[in-house]
């Protein structure tokens, strides 16, 4: 317990680091998985090919792929940018399936109402499809989120620094204090990021909240005219 | 004015939902196009706004063939209200009614009170406005799905099956409210159902369709009933059975008129006047 109270700076700026190095990935792979799972939703041929490239993406061992990547865009093994890259990767492979699956779960009759009052194409995607798609996105985005963030530790044993490095460090030194700290940390970054997630799924699908209250209103046995 | 010349609709699977259909629906009144599933109305309702295009032949407005307009300006000019109401679940019920208004690029303000003038046309309380759907009854949101319809103030107002999913006694409420608002708007309403008795009801001028949308008979309630042109239109309107086969019964107060069941329907008053 003493070497975590000793090396809380230590601590914290890895942390901020480590926060960074997964964001980035995280927003990164939500940016691409979008269009690239509308693409796969929309055009039914295409549908299962990209779903299973992406998918497969995710079984390359990430210690080969940070091995592999910089002579790929010619990057030291050891810059953050290889390892922003490959969780980006991870994040796609996760984040796609999520994003057909969330076009899939928007109810064909209300893109029909939509189109029947005279939304265009762009217009229908941005209002309609995507917020209602909202929750499943969500959902994989949570995943994602704390897969990248536990993924983002592996970078250290490319010499790309993070939390990652207590693990590495402390073992080294038998120092068990320091791993746990690592884990500690770790988690509750995840922990934390999930949380902010939630929040935001809030403030941005307010009607969720709406047909909750109002199914569990149903459930505790009032009438459907005493909870509206 | 509608009308429809020769059209035909073949979908890619090779089946053939409407063929060689023409009609004229006149200006502000209630075409009602009634038949079973299959009957290819749904697929009618959904040329005039572009929704479906025909195979061939022509639908037009005004004289004007749809085809030649472009499908998201002509949608936003015609009122459409659909089964389960359509309704967006993550927009309120103004923001849902202000739909067509907001996509015509009208501001937040004049939405708003263009969204609750239309809550009272259709008698909806007010303190409704910012709820969302899920949070109304099946039949507080066909009536939101009523003024989406009439949010832009379209001539044409479509209508499919609208009061297909809610109980009989709210379908009977929203169905006078229909009449009562058509009484006062007079739009060119075309409404699709295959119930016979809503038909007749809303009806100005019924259409009554069988596979492929043939049409088994096209006229008035009245001149249906009168006159059915076959035993297809016969026994689809039931005028064999039930309560449109009456039969005058007297009695020591007065004349009645019974069903094929016996039950007494009503008491006769007088004689209509000749037409």
């Amino acid at each position: 317990m003493s070497w975590v109270l000793d090396n809380l700076d230590l601590i914290w700026s890895l942390t901020l680091v480590h926060l960074r190095q997964s964001l980035i990935p995280i927003v990164l792979g939500f940016v691409i998985s979008v269009p690239i799972g509308w693409i796969a939703w929309r055009f039914r041929l295409l549908r299962s090919p990209i779903v299973i490239v992406t998918g497969l993406l995710y079984t390359i061992p990430s210690l080969a792929l940070l091995a592999i990547l910089p002579g790929v865009i010619g990057v030291p093994a050891f810059s953050e940018v290889n390892l922003i890259l490959a969780l980006t990767i991870y994040a796609v492979a996760l984040l796609v399936r999520s994003v057909v699956d969330g076009f899939d779960s928007v109810d064909a009759d209300v893109r029909l109402a939509a189109a029947a009052m005279g939304f265009g194409g762009p217009r229908r995607f941005f209002t309609v499809d995507l917020p209602l798609a909202g929750p499943v996105l969500l959902a994989g985005l949570r995943v994602t989120a704390a897969s990248t963030i536990a993924l983002a530790t592996v970078g250290v044993l490319v010499g790309v620094t993070n939390l990652g490095y207590l693990f590495t460090n402390g073992l080294q030194r038998r120092i068990v204090a320091e791993v746990f700290a690592g884990m500690v940390a770790v988690a509750l970054i995840a922990l934390v990021v999930d949380l902010a997630l939630v929040l935001l799924g809030r403030v941005l699908m307010p009607w969720l909240r709406a047909m909750a209250t109002r199914r569990r209103g149903i459930r505790i046995g009032l009438g459907a005219e005493a909870t509206t | 004015m509608i009308e429809f010349a020769d059209v035909t609709k073949r979908f890619p699977d090779g089946t053939v939902a409407v063929e060689g259909f023409s009609i004229v629906m006149p200006a502000r009144r209630t075409t009602v196009l009634v038949g079973s599933s299959g009957s290819g109305k749904t697929t009618l309702l959904r040329m005039i706004n572009r929704m479906v295009d025909p195979t061939s032949g022509t639908v037009s407005i005004d004289g004007e063939d749809v085809a030649g307009r472009d499908p998201v300006r002509l949608r936003r000019s015609i009122g459409y209200v659909m089964q389960n109401s359509g309704l967006m679940p993550h927009f309120t019920v103004a923001e849902n009614i202000a739909t067509v208004p907001v996509l015509e690029g009208a501001s937040r303000r004049d939405a708003r009170r263009r969204a609750l003038e239309l809550m009272q046309t259709v008698g909806l309380d007010e303190g409704m406005a910012d709820r969302y759907p899920s949070q109304l009854s099946g039949g507080q949101q066909q009536r939101v799905g009523v003024a989406r319809g009439l949010a832009a103030d379209p001539n044409i107002l479509l209508m499919d099956e609208p009061f297909g999913a809610v109980d009989p006694i709210v379908r009977a409420e929203l169905q006078q409210e229909v009449i009562r608002l058509q009484r006062e708007l007079h739009k060119t309403v075309v409404f699709v159902t295959h119930d016979i008795d809503e038909a007749f009801l809303l009806g100005d001028q019924v259409v009554i369709l069988e596979t492929g949308a043939q049409i088994a008979q096209v006229g008035s309630p009245s001149e249906i009933i009168e006159d059915p042109a076959s035993d297809f239109v016969v026994s689809f309107i039931g005028a064999d059975r039930g309560r449109r086969a009456l039969r005058l019964k007297q009695t020591a107060r007065g004349t009645v008129v019974v069903d094929t069941e016996g039950r007494t329907q009503g008491a006769l008053v007088a004689e209509a006047d000749a037409p």
